[in-house]
């Protein structure tokens, strides 16, 4: 049975077993392969994408249930504090390895657009589900912070 | 070409220094030389590592797999320093599997990535590499123009005539320069003229990283391919008594199930039905040859073998009399469990296997080895197999194994699926990558130290229990008089002045797969003799700082480190009641690395690492921010491990899964991390592992310091036991 949602932005129509993971399911039939396999059990974050704005963990989620929703993965943000995000990531040299931040990204991003000031205890609640086997937490933490300050300055 | 025996040279500590291995070995692969040098027409490509295209572009080949450690960069920085190249134009791009063109020089002539040697094995080769690709565009231009080439200057890709304001770019003088002979010497930099080591040059792998770009081998699509996951047995050693594929057929999607050396692999169009696949396969397991003790029973066994007599592996004047004469004794044990990797891209590799070729793609750490474990898998020669390097999603050892077990496993499925050019992925879960072996291994260690009237420290004693790592490798070689160097390299090479100094191994042997992990013996040692000379500090009455810094006066670039730490954590100012300072210093792979932990003991004894102070010296620092990240991402992975890992056995079952069961370090138990560099200019070492090697010891040091409550059990008790 297919599922129909908006990916991207776009209507989208996956020939999938409705009981996939959104995340097999945009990467193995939607070809988008931004979004990372960690763990399959919602505990790591590298699957996290947007559902109706939302940070969501794609690895347990059936594709049926985001039905007529609207997703977005790594690939398809578009907003300025998605922007604001990556370019902080760049400016300090955020990733390693790199394998999970795309869901770090995805995150961020997610806290950004609810909340324009986040403390320090707002990013540990947003971003602790994310885990980092590199460690790159120090600077997720301060990249965050500088990606609040270019969205205050430029609003 | 007959047997060849290749020296792994000493690629820091004593780890590599006495490796040999043996294997056949046909050299260089035409498949592979062809696909090193793709030189398109109108490209300049004097040396493996460098093509300048007519479009101005420099392409270097880097020889070391990027899993998160810089090493794209810092090769890319070293060639594109003595180019003199516009780092915006410079590209990276990984080298074909070809052990005669890219060997790490660290492990003689094998090609792989490890012992935090890819900086110091590519320093002289790079520098080497890039200085002649410039001397022969600079002799090009000035044929071109006519002019002495002394009259040159080289900037940012350009070269410049100032007398007659003439400039050229490297892109328009490639075919000249192509021409020419490759220079027998050149003349390197000197430091002073450094405009990108030392000068942190971004990072040419960030962009495609936080865009979702980055090509992982997860994210390798082929047309046909089949996902495979493999069913392996529950215990250790066990193997497939028989096995029933109807049920996994059944799922929609399934293709093929097939029996292999490790267990049954089912073969699906997508991960999904694969997992469904798995999940359905029915499969009787023989137990009758597998491991079935529990890691406490085999804890207790090394208990005992603490205090059985052990190999020598250093021996210095005469420890156990010192001790037994000694006006005071101190005596310790520390118990070390088995670690995951758990890097966060789960193993993966794709095969694309005919009866005459192989095809790898994977994040590859070891291609020489795993290059022939393929072709040996496959019944191939080694240079029928080829090997795309692509990003690794982190392994902190995991994917250098002498046994390619992951590339092993994928072979052996496509060889059983038919060999027909199927392209086939092998897929481990998290739960296949905690349950499926190749740990840090578990140790148990005992110290005794004795010290004089005066609270001098007059004899040491260290016995080390545990598995040997090259033990039944292709590395056994290495071990000599029976002792394994990566089960004391940081404990029989301690760097305190003691007169009597005795380190003694006893080696076991379990059904448990074992691998080096991240800063391999030093993962243990340190913590071992770092929490050790504390409290024998804390029993001479001395300061845990001054009482080192008395015993390191012989180790400037030791003492260093520890004085720079010591200075920046303010090592001599009060905390309030509840907080606590530790300190430790380590060598590993030839960098020092020392660290000063903050820590607050509440009420309840739940411990917060508030604060890490890290010096750090590893020579010429060739990009400073990579070096502060190394030392930022290795505080937090060993915090992790020092505070949660552990991986467990009961009747042979691990207990672990998941990140529920293997905890990890995350956001909210990040300290704040501060690293200090010492300006060096001795040759590069490494700095992807030793940033590990100190922080389990400064932080249970620190909650000594708040509590008063020494911890000998790794990983930490639950908050409210400490």
């Amino acid at each position: 049975m297919a599922t129909s949602f908006t990916l991207n932005g776009q209507p989208t129509t996956l020939d999938a077993d409705p009981s996939m993971p959104l995340l097999w399911a945009i990467r193995d039939f939607a070809g988008l392969p931004g979004t990372k396999f960690g763990c399959g059990m919602a505990l790591c974050g590298a699957c996290t994408v947007h559902v109706d704005g939302q940070a969501t963990r794609s690895c347990v989620l059936p594709v049926s249930s985001v039905a007529g929703r609207e997703v977005t993965t790594i690939e398809g943000l578009r907003s300025a504090p998605a922007k604001a995000v990556q370019a902080a990531w760049i400016k300090l040299q955020v990733p390693q390895c790199g394998y999970c931040q795309s869901g770090q990204v995805m995150s961020a991003t997610a806290l950004l657009e609810r909340n324009t000031a986040p403390t320090d205890t707002d990013i540990d609640a947003a971003m602790s589900g994310n885990i980092c086997r590199c460690a790159t937490y120090s600077r997720i933490r301060a990249a965050i912070h500088a990606a609040a300050q270019s969205i205050k300055a430029s609003a | 070409m007959s047997s060849r025996r290749a020296f792994l040279k000493d690629a820091g500590s004593l780890t590599m220094a006495a490796l040999t291995i043996g294997f056949e070995w046909a050299g260089t692969t035409r498949r592979a030389a062809a696909m090193a040098a793709p030189v398109a027409a109108g490209s300049f490509a004097p040396n493996a590592f460098l093509r300048i295209g007519a479009d101005n572009s420099v392409t270097v080949i880097a020889k070391h797999v990027e899993m998160g450690q810089g090493a794209y960069t810092g090769i890319a920085t070293i060639v594109a320093e003595e180019l003199d190249a516009d780092w915006t134009l410079v590209r990276v791009e990984s080298a074909p599997a070809d052990a005669k063109l890219y060997a790490n020089l660290a492990f003689g002539t094998l090609q792989g990535t490890g012992g935090s040697s890819a900086m110091a094995n590519s320093w002289n080769q790079l520098r080497d590499a890039g200085a002649k690709a410039r001397a022969m565009l600079m002799t090009a231009a000035a044929a071109e123009w006519r002019v002495p080439v002394t009259d040159l200057t080289v900037n940012k890709g350009i070269i410049r005539h100032a007398g007659s304001k003439r400039q050229a770019s490297f892109g328009s003088l490639v075919q000249r320069a192509s021409a020419l002979p490759v220079p027998d010497k050149v003349t390197l930099k000197a430091p002073a003229d450094f405009t990108l080591i030392g000068h942190e040059a971004p990072r040419v792998d960030v962009p495609p990283k936080v865009n979702g770009t980055a090509q992982f081998t997860l994210d390798v699509v082929q047309p046909g391919l089949l996902v495979a996951l493999l069913k392996r047995p529950p215990l250790f050693g066990g193997t497939v008594k028989s096995f029933d594929p109807a049920a996994a057929l059944a799922v929609p999607g399934m293709v093929k199930v097939v029996e292999v050396p490790r267990g049954v692999a089912v073969l699906a169009k997508n991960f999904w039905a694969a997992k469904l696949g798995r999940d359905a396969l029915k499969v009787e397991w023989d137990d009758t040859h597998a491991e079935k003790r529990s890691s406490a029973a085999i804890m207790d066994e090394y208990r005992k073998l603490a205090d059985q007599p052990a190999l020598p592996a250093r021996q210095q004047g005469e420890a156990v009399p010192a001790i037994r004469g000694a006006a005071q004794k101190v005596s310790a044990t520390y118990e070390f469990p088995y670690l995951a990797h758990a890097p966060m891209e789960p193993l993966d590799a794709v095969i694309k296997l005919t009866a005459t070729s192989c095809e790898i793609w994977a994040g590859d750490q070891f291609q020489t080895i795993d290059q022939m474990n393929a072709a040996k898998t496959a019944g191939l020669d080694p240079q029928q197999v080829s090997i795309h390097t692509l990003y690794a999603g982190g392994s902190f050892g995991r994917r250098a194994n002498p046994g390619s077990d992951y590339i092993v496993e994928a072979v052996s499925i496509a060889k059983a699926a038919g060999a027909d050019g199927t392209p086939i992925k092998l897929q481990w879960t998290r739960e296949d990558d905690l349950r499926g072996g190749l740990y840090r291994p578990m140790y148990f260690h005992k110290l005794e130290a004795g010290l004089n009237e005066k609270k001098e420290l007059v004899g040491w004693r260290h016995v080390v229990v545990g598995q040997s790592i090259m033990a039944d490798t292709i590395m056994a070689a290495m071990i000599k008089d029976g002792v394994d160097p990566t089960s004391v390299e940081g404990a029989a090479n301690i760097a305190y002045a003691i007169p009597n100094i005795a380190v003694e191994l006893s080696t076991t042997k379990t059904g448990v797969p074992i691998l080096w992990w991240r800063v391999v013996g030093s993962s243990h040692t340190t913590f071992a003799v770092e929490a050790f000379i504390d409290e024998v500090a804390h029993a001479a009455g001395e300061d845990a700082f001054t009482f080192r810094r008395k015993l390191l006066q012989h180790e400037p670039r030791m003492l260093a480190v520890l004085e720079l730490a010591a200075d920046k954590a303010g090592w001599s100012n009060p905390l309030p009641k509840g907080k606590g300072r530790g300190i430790a210093v380590a060598e590993a792979f030839k960098t020092f690395v020392a660290q000063v932990a903050e820590v607050s003991v509440d009420d309840a004894g739940r411990v917060t690492v508030d604060r890490i102070v890290c010096a750090v010296d590893c020579g010429t620092p060739i990009n400073p921010d990579i070096i502060t990240a190394q030392m930022e991402g290795g505080i937090g992975f060993g915090l992790g491990a020092a505070l949660y890992g552990a991986i467990t056995l009961k009747e042979g079952r691990v207990e672990q899964d998941n990140f529920n069961s293997y905890r990890v370090l995350r956001m909210n138990e990040m300290p704040k991390v501060e690293v200090h560099i010492v300006p060096s200019s001795e040759a590069p070492t490494g700095v992807g592992e030793p940033g590990v090697a100190p922080v389990g010891p400064a932080v249970a040091n620190a909650i000594y310091a708040a509590s008063g409550r020494r911890l000998h059990i790794l990983p930490f008790p639950a908050p409210a036991a400490v």
